[in-house]
């Protein structure tokens, strides 16, 4: 706070224009406290553009993230296959409750409620390719909360994670992705009667959802720091699960959601009272999770996916999320991948 | 004074009656004041009290006080003065013993009455709620369709914790923590019933949405009612601790008068032999053996009770309490087993553990503490057999759960589900609850008969005291009364 002070004195010295200036970079200040913390405080009026040109260098570096992937291949002779193909199953992190992209039918016909949908599908997929499709039980699936994605595959939990995984920057760090198999983009779920149109102002004075973990959450509060967001909207304690947001809407305790377009239509679909607002407010891929150096089951997956695209893929989103997402599949098909 | 009118009669009137000679301490040294006295105060009376010349009026106090000093100069006054005292000892000891045993006997009333059955009706209405969120989660593990047993269950256990809740309202009282408690878990019960009828709705449709709102409706429970609940029932228990502690200890100051009344009456006894070499007075005798009865009757009527009520305790409250826990530690954990299958991982704890299974892990560790507990207390057959067919169940259980978990972790899901609350072929951890659940009841069960019993028994050697104490104290008064206005008779 002294150096906020300190920044505040210099303010009245360099007059009107330099005010503006120094404010501009106090917003900066506050949203990367943490990087400039490391900085004397001498030159916080100086220091704020400075930071915000370092954070944004590292996102120069990485534009793009979808096409980070190796190029695919169809060898099978690499550490991390063999190792499945020994254990004669693959582990698959998936999510329990996205309806339509992996859920529990309770009134499936199949015992016990197996897992299901678009993400289910494709995971199945991966398993029959690897393993040969003649066993149904080449798979284990594993739920996992939004949060704990990335720990479970460092930790060899799970293989792989098919669980609406956005391909980010970020996350690139720490796990290696597949080439993109569905475009989306986050977009804002509210009542119908809501006033809200839509990822801008009028989420002034809503209380907003999102869940732990996940992009939404991320860039909610990047937006709120930055001030993109009107500055009455709160950020409402995150929830474990997308779908926890959509039980606070229904009780009245959060004024909107905001997730992956994709998860946002699975919510209104099963609510009809609540609707998506606006267009997508970014564009965003969804990958399959590996873990970082298992590059020849990336691979190998890579390859299965480009046969997917051709036969496989539309018929799963026909099954699956024609109802929630419309009939045109296509502007859900990412365009053909580049590798790097 | 009643006796004026006799004193006109002369001093050699002889006293006729001993009897009412109680009050008439200050009589014997008057005679020869009082018709001046008496003249005097009525002469000026009419006109004006105090004229002028007149002596200022000695306060009836002083003299009253001057007649006594005069009186203890004379044997027929110390005599009746002893009289008095012994007397009023006598009614007091009395007094204080029927006093002293009534308060007893209402806490042990309360004991019996009031606050232990109130303490069950709290570990009910704890008990009930753990139990229909354990139902809940099982129906809801099912299926789209939960099966009747699960939601009989459910719906019983929501009216028994609302009957418990009435209940625990109309006991208690109004503006106490534990009214408080009672109102805040009325409130919250309805809350927890809409959010499972959500997630039942839902979960018919077919949508995950339910399964969302049965963990939130979970976290309700959990987090806010079960922790009140709780509260309710350690207040209450408390309130039975409290009334123990009421009825309990030895009445002192009735027993200390008891000892003053019987040790001047044996004085006084001997100071009679002494003064006139016979060995009996019939009123002192009979007076010291009711005094003697009463302080007997006392000391072994309240020995008796105190150890009827402490066995109550011992062997009833503590059981109880220590069965309530494990019971309700079990159906916690029996929640949580289910909800690790319902959750499926949605929820970790930071150490990267599933939360519910974690949650499930605590609870046992609490169930196995509270049987060991139990199984030390019980102090006969009947009341160990059930806790070691518990304690044998649970152990099956946490062998059947780790192979459910080890399913469930290998993404086994079905045969995790079946080993949770599949049929009896698929030796399901279901049962083994059900056992532990059945053998506590019957434990708790015995527990309650066992405390019932010893506490009748208490109450039992408590009753007739106060009255009989009483009657006694009054007898022996009398008995006092008499033998010293025999002696007195002499004097005339």
């Amino acid at each position: 706070m002294s150096a906020i002070r300190r920044l505040r004195a210099s303010a009245k010295g360099w007059g009107g224009v330099g005010a503006m200036v120094v404010a501009c970079a106090l917003t900066a200040v506050l949203a990367l406290l943490p990087l400039r913390d490391a900085r004397g405080s001498g030159d916080a009026g100086l220091g704020g553009p400075g930071a915000a040109r370092v954070t944004y260098a590292t996102a120069e570096d990485c534009t793009e993230p979808e096409k980070k992937s190796p190029a695919p291949s169809t060898d099978e002779s690499g550490v991390t296959i063999e190792k499945i193909k020994e254990r004669g199953y693959l582990i698959v992190g998936v999510d329990q409750n996205s309806y339509r992209w992996g859920y529990r039918d309770p009134n499936s016909a199949k015992a016990g409620g197996e897992l299901e949908g678009f993400d289910i599908d494709l995971a199945h997929e991966i398993a029959d390719r690897i393993l040969g499709s003649g066993r149904p039980d080449n798979i284990r699936f594993r739920a996992i909360p939004t949060n704990q994605r990335i720990p479970a595959i460092q930790k060899g939990e799970v293989d792989m994670v098919v669980r609406t995984m956005t391909i980010s920057c970020t996350r690139l760090e720490e796990v290696t992705f597949s080439a993109p198999y569905f475009k989306t983009g986050q977009q804002v779920l509210a009542p119908r009667s809501s006033p809200v149109g839509g990822y801008d102002e009028t989420l002034a004075d809503q209380r907003i959802c999102a869940a732990e973990g996940s992009i939404a959450l991320e860039t909610l509060r990047n937006d709120k720091a930055d001030g993109d967001l009107p500055p009455s909207a709160t950020i409402a304690e995150p929830v474990p699960n997308q779908l926890d947001c959509l039980v606070r809407l229904q009780l009245g305790e959060v004024d909107a959601v905001v997730t992956d377009g994709a998860l946002a239509a699975s919510q209104a679909a099963q609510d009809p009272t609540v609707e998506l607002k606006g267009r997508p407010f970014t564009t965003e891929y969804y990958g399959v999770a590996m873990r970082k150096g298992a590059d020849d089951l990336v691979r190998r997956v890579n390859r299965i996916l480009e046969d997917y695209r051709e036969s496989g893929w539309q018929e799963s989103y026909e099954d699956w999320l024609s109802p929630t997402l419309g009939d045109d599949w296509s502007k859900s098909l990412p365009p053909p991948p580049d590798y790097r | 004074m009643t006796y004026t009118p006799k004193a006109g009669v002369g001093s050699a009137a002889p006293p006729t009656q001993a009897g009412p000679s109680v009050p008439a301490v200050p009589a014997a040294p008057s005679r020869a004041v009082r018709p001046s006295s008496t003249v005097s105060t009525v002469s000026p009376a009419p006109s004006s009290p105090g004229g002028p010349g007149e002596p200022p009026r000695r306060t009836a106090f002083a003299e009253g006080l001057d007649q006594l000093r005069a009186a203890a100069t004379t044997e027929p006054g110390r005599l009746r003065i002893i009289g008095a005292a012994l007397a009023l000892l006598v009614v007091a000891f009395g007094a204080v013993a029927a006093w002293q045993m009534a308060d007893r006997s209402a806490a042990a009333d309360d004991v019996l009455g009031s606050s232990q059955p109130l303490s069950v009706a709290a570990a009910d209405v704890y008990r009930s709620l753990a139990d229909a969120n354990t139902a809940a989660s099982s129906g809801f593990l099912a299926g789209g369709q939960e099966t009747p047993q699960s939601r009989d269950r459910y719906e019983r256990n929501i009216k028994e914790a609302a009957d418990g809740l009435a209940e625990a309202a109309a006991a208690s009282e109004p503006g106490s923590s534990s009214a408080r408690t009672v109102a805040e878990l009325g409130k919250l019960l309805p809350e927890y019933k809409g959010l499972v009828e959500r997630a039942r709705a839902n979960n018919r449709l077919g949508y995950p949405l339910g399964g969302a709102y049965l963990r939130y409706a979970n976290d309700k429970m959990q987090d806010e009612m079960l922790p009140r609940a709780e509260r309710l029932y350690k207040n209450e228990n408390q309130r039975l601790r409290d009334d123990y502690d009421a009825a309990t200890p030895y009445p002192w100051a009735a027993i200390g008068l008891g000892l003053l009344a019987l040790g001047t009456l044996v004085w006084a006894q001997r100071r009679n032999y002494r003064r006139t070499n016979r060995v009996l007075n019939h009123g002192l005798v009979a007076a010291t053996a009711a005094c003697s009865v009463v302080l007997l009757w006392l000391v072994l009527g309240h020995t008796l009770a105190r150890s009827g009520l402490n066995d109550s305790y011992d062997h009833g409250v503590r059981s109880l309490n220590v069965l309530n826990d494990a019971r309700i530690a079990s159906l916690k954990a029996r929640g949580n087993e289910n909800l690790t299958l319902v959750s499926r991982g949605a929820e970790i704890t930071g150490d990267g553990e599933d939360k519910f299974d974690a949650a499930y892990q605590d609870e046992m560790r609490t169930l196995s503490r509270y049987l060991t507990a139990a199984a030390d207390i019980a102090d006969d057959k009947a009341g160990e057999a059930p806790v070691e067919a518990a304690t044998g169940n649970m152990e099956v259980w946490q062998e059947r759960h780790r192979e459910a978990r080890d399913a469930d972790t290998g993404g086994d899901y079905q045969t995790a589900l079946d080993k949770v609350i599949g049929t009896p072929d698929k030796k399901p951890t279901g049962e083994c609850f059900d056992a532990v659940d059945d053998n506590l009841k019957k434990a708790l069960t015995h527990e309650q008969n066992e405390f019932r019993e010893a506490a009748r028994d208490g109450r039992r050697a408590m009753s007739g005291l106060p009255p009989g104490s009483a009657a006694l104290a009054v007898l022996a008064a009398a008995g006092a009364v008499l033998g010293i206005g025999r002696r007195l008779s002499e004097y005339r």
